[in-house]
């Protein structure tokens, strides 16, 4: 049946299929980014290899790297101090590559519940946490975010009690907030890396909390 | 403008519906993309603020009709023939031969 011969035609040279966003009708913009990466090459601007590198880094970085810092500040109060002191040299005490931005954490407590946001378009603490999910881009996280955040928390799932203030934080291209979240209840015996294992990339967001053990 | 004190891309505290909360995995190209905004600021091409100030100057229109990378590799594409670092006219018969390649993204690579 032509379904089948239509499969059959999208296998690549090395008769794997194509990745499924790799065999639709080829765009102008992927064109665009096909050419410039071939100019820039050819030019003598960056090698492929470089341009791999880059990727391979990017990839490399996940909610992990955040989940690590955050589960450190847990266990190690000295740890917390430097980190809302100064949020770049205490992930960068760590090993992560921040860049020249201005990392700031703000931290979750019993009775403050922190949430970040890039009104002006989609600066977010990549370094630490890879690149931001698509909600977080979008119109209506954007505009909501400092208009009604107890609205988008529920969407979230997460509704806060009405005493708990809640501190929203605008992020530029220079200065990216991180949220330390609060630790959970009935962690007290757990390892760092059981700790870290808690922290998802929502709690560290604010549109979500760590998880119960 | 309609609002010279408030551009368009400057969205905090308009109304707006439900946070789409459905994501994607990010396709080859568009991290290709997004490594080349982050090389060429690194070879001094342009910075953060000039990609941005391109994706600004884009329009409302732009934002609402093309996807996150679209954008961005047109906003990289500016930045770059304003360096200097090829012309349109490189671009556009770069693009030619791409497209004279094939029909989709993993049959046009070089």
């Amino acid at each position: 049946m032509p379904h089948d011969h239509h499969d059959h035609d999208h296998l690549s040279p090395s008769g794997h299929p194509y990745r499924q966003d790799n065999d639709g009708a080829l765009t102008y913009w992927q064109t665009m980014e096909i050419a410039i990466r071939e100019l820039m090459i050819e030019k003598g601007e960056l090698s492929a290899a470089q341009i791999q590198a880059q990727i391979d880094a990017m990839d490399e970085r996940s909610p992990a790297n955040g989940a690590a810092v955050v589960a450190r500040a847990w266990t190690d109060p000295d740890f917390r101090n430097r980190l809302l002191a100064n949020g770049s040299d205490a992930a960068r005490e760590m090993g992560f590559d921040i860049g020249p931005m201005h990392l700031v954490a703000v931290e979750n407590t019993a009775h403050i519940h922190n949430l970040i946001v890039c009104t002006l378009c989609s600066c977010y603490p990549r370094n630490l946490l890879g690149l931001p999910p698509d909600w977080y881009k979008t119109r209506e996280y954007r505009s909501r975010a400092v208009r009604e955040p107890r609205a988008v928390l529920r969407e979230f799932g997460v509704e806060l009690p009405v005493t708990t203030t809640l501190r929203v934080h605008d992020s530029t291209a220079d200065m990216r907030y991180i949220v330390l979240p609060a630790r959970p209840a009935g962690t007290d015996g757990l390892s760092v890396d059981a700790l870290a294992k808690l922290v998802t990339r929502d709690s560290m967001i604010g549109t979500g909390l760590a998880k119960a053990p | 403008m309609d609002d010279p004190t408030h551009r368009w891309h400057d969205m905090g505290g308009d109304a707006a519906g439900p946070v789409p909360l459905e994501g994607h995995d990010f396709a080859i190209w568009e991290k290709r993309v997004d490594a080349l905004v982050i090389l060429g600021q690194q070879r001094g091409h342009f910075t953060v603020d000039g990609l941005r100030r391109a994706l600004e100057d884009m329009g409302e229109a732009a934002f609402e009709s093309m996807t996150y990378y679209e954008r961005w590799v047109a906003a990289l594409n500016q930045n770059l023939v304003e360096a200097g670092v090829y012309s349109l006219e490189e671009l556009g018969a770069k693009m030619e031969d791409v497209k004279a390649r094939g029909d989709t993204y993993g049959a046009v690579q070089s």
